[in-house]
């Protein structure tokens, strides 16, 4: 019975995530004051996509899809970059979100035309 | 920092962190290449544009606020374009689309036009 399965997911994962939002430890960073309450929790939900971005790239069946969780695995730091800035008060870590996304970019075109079997320089 | 302000950036980014989570649950339960990437780039640039849109509700316009603002623009002129390039790539290299898919309009296109890009392809190789 396919419904079934799907409350039984949609209720598991609704659970893991409020288990992690509400018991989670908030975030010990230096001598940052969090402006909101629950934001720096938020990495924990970032840190969970990216183990499910991770699955997919060790048991991803061909090489397209390991390039493609490359991919979303980058945009996600970008991500959880901009939450560690609110969270600690720094404005550097934009910076390195901003570069990571540069080089995601980068990364991602040249995976993609080394799948399609041109050379890099051409 | 004004309670609205609080309130509207947190906003942003919890709607970030659900289309975080919803993409890259996507990207894993999706049948192939072509649906997994669809689901993945859209969901997560999207989430991740609103997570720093949030962060911009936050700071305001200093440095960091600004900063957030220039990732934003850099990712969606950017994202797009590398999962174009990664689809094409991955079609060209012939991954097959999944057996349910209903039709498939760029193998269709390719073929349509293969003798001009035969042509073509030789031509460049010569000069």
């Amino acid at each position: 019975m396919w419904i079934g399965r799907w409350i039984v997911g949609a209720v598991v994962l609704a659970g893991l995530v409020l288990l992690i939002v509400v018991l989670g430890p908030e975030l010990t960073l230096p001598s940052g004051a969090a402006h909101v309450p629950y934001v720096s929790r938020g990495v924990y939900i970032i840190l969970l996509a990216s183990g499910l971005a991770l699955w997919r790239l060790v048991f991803g069946p061909t090489a397209a899809d390991r390039i493609v969780a490359i991919d979303i695995f980058g945009i996600l730091i970008v991500g959880l970059c901009a939450l560690l800035c609110v969270a600690s008060g720094r404005s550097w870590y934009i910076d390195i979100g901003i570069a990571w996304a540069l080089q995601s970019f980068i990364g991602a075109l040249a995976l993609a035309k080394y799948l399609e079997g041109r050379a890099l320089d051409e | 920092m004004s309670s609205v302000q609080a309130i509207a950036g947190g906003l942003l980014i919890a709607i970030g962190l659900a289309f975080d989570l919803f993409g890259c649950l996507g990207l894993v339960r999706l049948p192939d290449i072509y649906n997994r990437l669809q689901a993945a780039t859209k969901c997560v640039t999207l989430g991740t544009c609103s997570v720093l849109l949030g962060v911009l509700v936050l700071e305001g316009f200093n440095g960091a606020g600004l900063k957030s603002l220039l990732c934003a623009v850099f990712l969606v002129l950017t994202a797009p374009v590398a999962a174009h390039a990664i689809s094409r790539g991955s079609h060209r290299a012939g991954f097959r689309p999944w057996e349910g898919t209903v039709m498939d309009a760029y193998a269709e296109d390719a073929k349509d036009r293969a003798p001009d890009m035969a042509r073509g392809e030789g031509a460049e190789g010569k000069g």
